[in-house]
């Protein structure tokens, strides 16, 4: 199963990437899945994935959700809210 | 979504009184208009800010944007509505979101137009970065916000 990751902002910074393409051969995947597997690869960005929701496909999902082949993975950290 | 909306993602400077941004009607007795703009600032070591610099997820962001009219038009009888937001750099006092709306009566227009703003800055992908005079840049990320599914 291949998934597309779309990272933004300072997660892209703390990457280096702006997109990742993954491949899992053990099924089912979940997105809670993909993001351990980011912290591991990627330890600096431990933090900051805690704090990101998650959308596949441009539509928010829990980190429950199960991914299928081509789906997209965004990962979205905290939008800047401003002050009121 | 009602067809004559207008969601845009532009990487050009937002002008409010375009005529792409015009949600005049007949059937529209007040218009609410709202600009976000880049408030200057300076930094604990007096370094002042020259520019907010905005990311978005397009396609992500022109969809949460639809949820966000649609959700309006649940509570109040918007005509038309016009939701503008830039990426790229934009410098102090510029307008890096419009949000436009018509409604019958004025009161709904300026609730209308409240709720777009404050629920776009929860739910819709695009982030900032702040640009500073010396140079550096910091990605704003809030401790506290809304969690949207955890």
């Amino acid at each position: 199963m291949r998934i597309t990751v779309r990272l933004f902002a300072s997660l892209r910074d703390l990457v280096g990437q702006h997109e990742l393409r993954l491949e899992f051969s053990h099924l089912p995947v979940t997105v809670a899945d993909v993001v351990h597997f980011l912290g591991v690869e990627f330890p600096k960005t431990s933090s900051m994935l805690g704090r990101c929701a998650t959308a596949v496909n441009t539509q928010y999902v829990s980190r429950e959700h199960a991914l299928a082949d081509g789906d997209e993975l965004a990962l979205i950290p905290p939008v800047s809210g401003g002050r009121r | 979504m009602i067809d004559n909306d207008v969601i845009l993602i532009t990487d050009s400077p937002i002008a409010a009184g375009d005529s792409r941004f015009d949600v005049s009607d007949p059937s529209a007795g007040g218009i609410a208009m709202f600009l976000g703009t880049t408030r200057g600032e300076r930094r604990s070591d007096g370094v002042e800010l020259v520019a907010l610099d905005y990311e978005a997820f397009e396609p992500m962001a022109v969809a949460e944007i639809r949820k966000l009219l649609a959700a309006a038009r649940d509570r109040w009888p918007i005509v038309k509505a016009a939701v503008v937001h830039r990426v790229g750099r934009v410098n102090l006092a510029e307008p890096s979101v419009l949000i436009a709306v018509s409604t019958p009566h004025r009161g709904e227009a300026f609730e209308a137009c409240r709720f777009l703003i404050d629920e776009l800055k929860k739910s819709v992908p695009i982030w900032k970065k702040e640009v500073w005079a010396d140079g550096r840049t910091s990605w704003i990320h809030p401790e506290t916000g809304e969690v949207k599914f955890e």
